[in-house]
């Protein structure tokens, strides 16, 4: 008798698993700065930030449930105080960490030291191959910043770290340099869709690729893109013939997820809204309670219909497209993506009326100035030599706790 | 996906598969296993 | 194990085998994960009976007397052995000095 063949992953996937293979945890909202695209509102410290025992515990956890792997962002994770504690805490305990960082702590000597954990990744945030397309989403000088932690960590022997970029209108025809960029400094390349999340909202309308660069990025992709991560985040694009590499699938609820700084619980970094709070870690069974039996993802785990995009010939690989991404246009999750490649996204926007009111983000941590922080790196020993206060727990400011010397003065966001 | 092999083939004969006797020695092993990129799954930064 | 061509993975299921020190598993109920935490590569077991091959691998003196106690039939050997293979090449499974 033939041997039953097992059925594909991803069906096996979709019914979510007892554990997630991997997952983002935003370990703080502050960030040094303001990016206008940015997914988690981030600027300002959450008042109500995990404490280092609290993030432990939930290391912890993962450990326990055999999480491997965890995308530590934010905000700008680097700001925390701790944040090396938690890294060696979370690599010293198996589980993996890859963290997410706009290079502004990544100094030579932070390098040398993430060149020497063999069980740290490192991807450093850049939107623009050049200091005028990228600044004017992150901000003046953040190329800058950027650049120069690529060459700490070259010069560090740091091994495949990341040049991570989302993907907009304006860097859509910086491809190739992004390409060489990463080439140049031995990274590799990640290229990664720009949901409308958080302020992403905002910016939307004018940053979002056209559907003539959501081609031109999907035929890049199957010429250049072997060596080139994507997070599985245009899986929609599948419907333009051939899937990209990845699963081709929506893992939110299934098999990642989202831990925010305060401890909430969300389907995926892109859906910070109410609607996909799936709870708390200080809830009694903790990230694991909330993880296998919270509600919201018992409900992502039952077999999704395909409503209106279930007759689309592309369907059993696009799958209707990012949740999130149709959450926040305001679209119904049963429908079409607003970047459908067939193009139904766009007809449904267009049908019904401009006054359609659009979720907003549960929480916004912007700075209500909306000015990037200049950073001075001093030496360790200047630093160590000034008293100190401890960081009151009501702390905002998104540098509280941080042994770094503000210069005193804000750039204007770009 | 390469073709693969044991180093001690069992004889064609001895491979009981009433339905398809030839088509056993041609079935990968992704049946079995499947390899994925860790970045391989969408909702993770 | 011998590389015949760079297209050909010739699996010897007679001699020990054991998995890589950086290797976690995780049973699911469809088989299992395995993490490499070195080469960060991920492979799905879609088969229970291939992750008992895989778990009784460093006590068995070689790798069809794993497939054996795992209740494998010889004939479903080449199949399994193929899978084996797989493992090896993205260094899930490493040889082992009895």
């Amino acid at each position: 008798m033939t041997a039953p063949t097992a059925p594909p992953l991803v069906d096996l996937f979709e019914r979510g698993l007892d554990a997630p293979i991997c997952l983002t945890w935003e370990l703080t909202y502050a960030c040094n700065l303001a990016c206008a695209h940015c997914l988690s509102s981030s600027g300002r410290r959450d008042p109500r930030e995990l404490s280092t025992a609290e993030a432990k515990a939930v290391i912890d956890e993962l450990e326990a449930m055999q999480v491997f792997y965890v995308n530590i962002g934010g905000g700008e994770p680097t700001v925390r105080a701790d944040f090396w504690e938690l890294l060696d805490y979370a690599t010293a305990h198996h589980v993996g960490v890859k963290f997410s960082t706009n290079g502004v702590r990544i100094t030579p000597d932070a390098a040398a030291r993430l060149a020497s954990n063999d069980y740290v990744d490192v991807q450093i945030s850049l939107d623009g191959a050049t200091a005028d397309v990228n600044d004017a989403v992150r901000g003046a000088g953040s190329y800058a910043t950027a650049l120069r932690a690529l060459e700490n960590l070259a010069a560090a022997g740091m091994r495949n770290f990341k040049i991570s970029v989302v993907c907009t209108r304006h860097n859509i025809p910086q491809l190739d340099d992004f390409k060489a960029l990463a080439d140049r400094f031995g990274a590799q390349l990640r290229l990664t869709r720009l949901r409308p999340s958080g302020r992403g909202a905002d910016v939307w309308d004018e940053l979002h690729p056209t559907a003539a660069q959501q081609r031109e990025l999907y035929d890049w992709l199957l010429a250049h893109g072997e060596n080139v991560l994507t997070g599985d985040s245009f899986f929609h694009l599948s419907a333009y013939g051939e899937a990209l590499p990845g699963l081709n699938l929506c893992g939110a609820g299934r098999v990642v997820c989202l831990i925010d700084p305060v401890g909430d619980v969300y389907a995926c970094p892109f859906a910070i809204h109410d609607e996909f709070l799936a709870g708390n870690v200080r809830e009694a069974d903790g990230f694991s309670g909330v993880w296998r039996d919270s509600e919201l993802f018992r409900r992502l785990r039952t077999p999704q219909h395909g409503g209106a995009c279930a007759s689309c010939a592309f369907y059993d690989t696009c799958k209707g497209g990012c949740m999130a991404a149709k959450f926040f246009t305001g679209l119904p999750l049963d429908g079409p993506d607003p970047e459908c490649v067939q193009g139904y996204g766009e007809q449904l926007l267009a049908r019904r009326g401009d006054g359609t009111r659009v979720p907003k983000p549960s929480g916004d941590h912007s700075r209500r100035s909306r000015t990037t922080v200049d950073l001075v790196l001093t030496r360790r020993e200047a630093v160590e030599q000034r008293a100190r206060p401890p960081v009151s727990d009501c702390a905002e400011h998104p540098l509280a706790g941080l042994d770094l010397t503000p210069t005193g003065k804000d750039t204007a966001h770009a | 996906m390469s073709q693969l092999h044991a180093t001690s083939p069992v004889p064609a004969t001895e491979i009981q598969d009433e339905e398809n006797p030839d088509e056993q020695s041609l079935i990968e092993a992704d049946d079995l296993i499947e390899e994925v990129s860790i970045d391989g799954m969408c909702g993770v930064y | 194990m011998t590389t015949t061509d760079s297209a050909t993975i010739v699996m010897d299921l007679d001699r020990a085998w054991d998995l890589h020190p950086q290797v976690s598993v995780r049973p699911e109920p469809f088989g299992a994960l395995l993490y490499h935490f070195g080469t960060r590569k991920l492979s799905f077991l879609k088969d229970r009976r291939l992750l008992a091959v895989v778990q009784a691998l460093a006590y068995a003196p070689t790798a069809r007397a794993a497939c054996l106690a795992a209740g494998l039939g010889d004939n479903e050997l080449p199949r399994y052995g193929r899978a084996l293979a797989v493992l090896v090449q993205s260094s899930m499974v490493v040889g082992r000095t009895p």
